[in-house]
């Protein structure tokens, strides 16, 4: 008996030891000068005016802004006058719709992307499969699972409805006459669905490609307003200013230990940075980590595809309805393909990140716990090939970079 | 320890210097040699730009009309280039034009350049830390 109590003492003092090690108080390192360049490469500090879009000639007109922002909002854009572009893209959630799949007609086939700071990047969606704000805006119009539309009907409505149509004009001139029904169906678009593929098919070429221009230049209000979505300073920046101004007093009111600890964790053994880098934490590229599908879903293929598709779009940067005489598409004519690409996705900001869950390309994991979780696994991949290898962090050290992790949530974002 | 430290730094400091000037390479059998510039300086991450080259034989004459292409990516990742850059011929003599380049993290990237004249091949290895 009095063997058996010894016994469970010294477990619980095993126990005790290990929870004290774990907790250990840690002083923090002073930041040497490598990693103050790294905390001010992350800062919104540091963050670039917006790249040109050379390929939407209203990418910076305020008045686009003022439409885009309308039609944004519009849910007249779906044919039950339902669903808009901020039914998934609600500025409450910081541009997204905390479900795992966005809803609209139906459900899409993945996770909501926030738009805050979208413009910055060369490609749109999770699978790069838009290579423009606007040549994206125009992809969900016509998703059966999200508005579900076409872009006979968007025209239509812009270029016939009072308000729209003298914004319409005043940006892009007088629009075409689509009262005609002989020649401009009430529905119709190049899509799968056969009555709708068939309308637009039945219309001449002419007409076919003044629709395409109306539509593209919806786009381009929309990506207008888009553009105008912008991150927002967080606790985070205000640390880094802290941090160079060397002023240790307002760092230490800014950031606690935990935060800190985490901070350190995420620019160092942690390797977070290898992709969430940069003022937005994104390199913007695609990347294979694992994520395990649903059951009874396949594995998404990702970028693989979403290369295929860019590259074949009639709006991307090479086509006809850019306003680039010259098509500088650096990003589309270099565009890397190749067996590396199998089930990678484009990497998101982390900027709001703690407000912007479920998590993935299919909102797999609910909790920012359930990623670090699984980036620590490291996990092989269903299909291609994983990049990421286990980190071996302690749970305390997951628990520090979360709790970083939330000091990059802009007050505004919600 | 101390001296530990500075050969790093030096090291460091070498290998920057390769990223942010005009620098040059020797082919692996010595055919050629590689002098590369790039547009940004110091190179930057996620960024496409381009990178002017020149080319010389083991007697330092510009090499006109070679066969070149690139590959790279990082090795201690195991992945390649976000991008796919090409190499196009230029009108001066032994100048080249590496096009679409973009490097996505900071760390060790190697380049390979393949260099084609005729019946010679040669592999210049670029290795540049961002």
């Amino acid at each position: 008996m009095r063997r058996i109590r010894n016994l469970l003492v010294l477990l619980l003092a095993c126990v005790a030891a290990y929870y004290a090690w774990m907790h250990r108080p840690l002083s923090p390192v002073p930041w040497g000068d490598d990693n103050v360049e790294t905390l001010r490469s992350l800062s919104i500090a540091s963050l670039p005016p917006l790249p040109a879009d050379s390929s939407n000639a209203v990418a910076d007109n305020p008045d686009a802004a003022i439409l885009g922002n309308r039609l944004f909002f519009d849910t007249r854009l779906s044919p039950n006058g339902e669903v808009s572009c901020a039914t998934c893209h609600q500025p409450d959630l910081g541009f997204t719709d905390g479900l795992q799949k966005g809803l609209g007609i139906g459900e899409s086939r993945r996770n909501t992307r926030s738009i805050v700071g979208v413009a910055y990047s060369p490609w749109l969606y999770w699978d790069g499969r838009r290579d423009s704000l606007w040549s994206q805006a125009l992809s969900p119009l016509e998703d059966p699972q999200e508005h579900g539309s076409n872009r006979m009907h968007i025209v239509r409505l812009v270029t016939s409805e009072d308000t729209y149509r003298g914004m319409y004009q005043s940006l892009f001139g007088q629009p075409p006459d689509f009262s005609d029904a002989t020649r401009f169906p009430i529905a119709a678009a190049p899509v799968d669905d056969p009555n709708l593929a068939n309308a637009w098919a039945a219309m001449s070429d002419s007409d076919r490609q003044a629709v395409n221009k109306v539509y593209a230049n919806i786009g381009k209000a929309i990506a207008a307003f888009e553009r105008t979505v912008l991150p927002q300073a967080t606790r985070f920046d205000a640390y880094v200013g802290a941090v160079l101004r060397d002023d240790k007093e307002q760092q230490d009111a800014l950031f606690n230990k935990d935060e800190l600890l985490g901070l350190q964790l995420f620019i160092g053994a942690a390797r977070c940075t290898e992709c969430h880098n940069g003022p937005l934490f994104t390199n913007h590229e695609f990347h294979n980590t694992g994520i395990l599908t649903y059951p009874g879903e396949l594995p998404d293929r990702g970028r693989i595809d979403g290369v295929r598709e860019v590259l074949r779009n009639e709006f991307n940067c090479l086509g006809d309805f850019s306003d680039d005489p010259e098509r500088r598409c650096d990003e589309l004519q270099y565009v890397r393909r190749g067996p590396e690409l199998i089930g990678a996705t484009r990497t998101p900001s982390l900027r709001n990140v703690s407000q912007t869950s479920p998590y993935m390309h299919k909102g797999q994991l609910a909790t920012l716990a359930e990623v670090l979780q699984h980036y620590n696994r490291a996990p092989d991949a269903m299909i291609g090939h994983n990049e990421a290898e286990p980190l071996g962090l302690t749970r305390p050290q997951l628990q520090r970079l979360e709790a970083f992790l939330r000091t990059l949530a802009a007050p505004s974002a919600r | 320890m101390c001296s530990r430290r500075l050969f790093l730094v030096l090291i460091a400091a070498v290998v920057t210097a390769q990223a942010n000037a005009a620098t040059t390479w020797t082919s692996q059998s010595g055919h050629f040699r590689l002098s590369v510039q790039s547009e940004l300086n110091p190179v930057v991450i996620n960024k496409i730009h381009r990178w002017s080259l020149q080319v010389v034989d083991a007697d330092g004459a510009p090499v006109t009309g070679a066969v070149m292409s690139v590959q790279g990516g990082m090795p201690a990742h195991d992945h390649g280039l976000p991008t796919a850059p090409r190499i196009s011929g230029q009108p001066e003599p032994g100048k080249y034009l590496l096009e679409g380049l973009r490097f996505h993290m900071r760390g060790q990237w190697q380049l390979e350049f393949t260099i084609e004249v005729g019946e010679t091949r040669d592999v210049v290895i670029v290795a540049i830390e961002l």
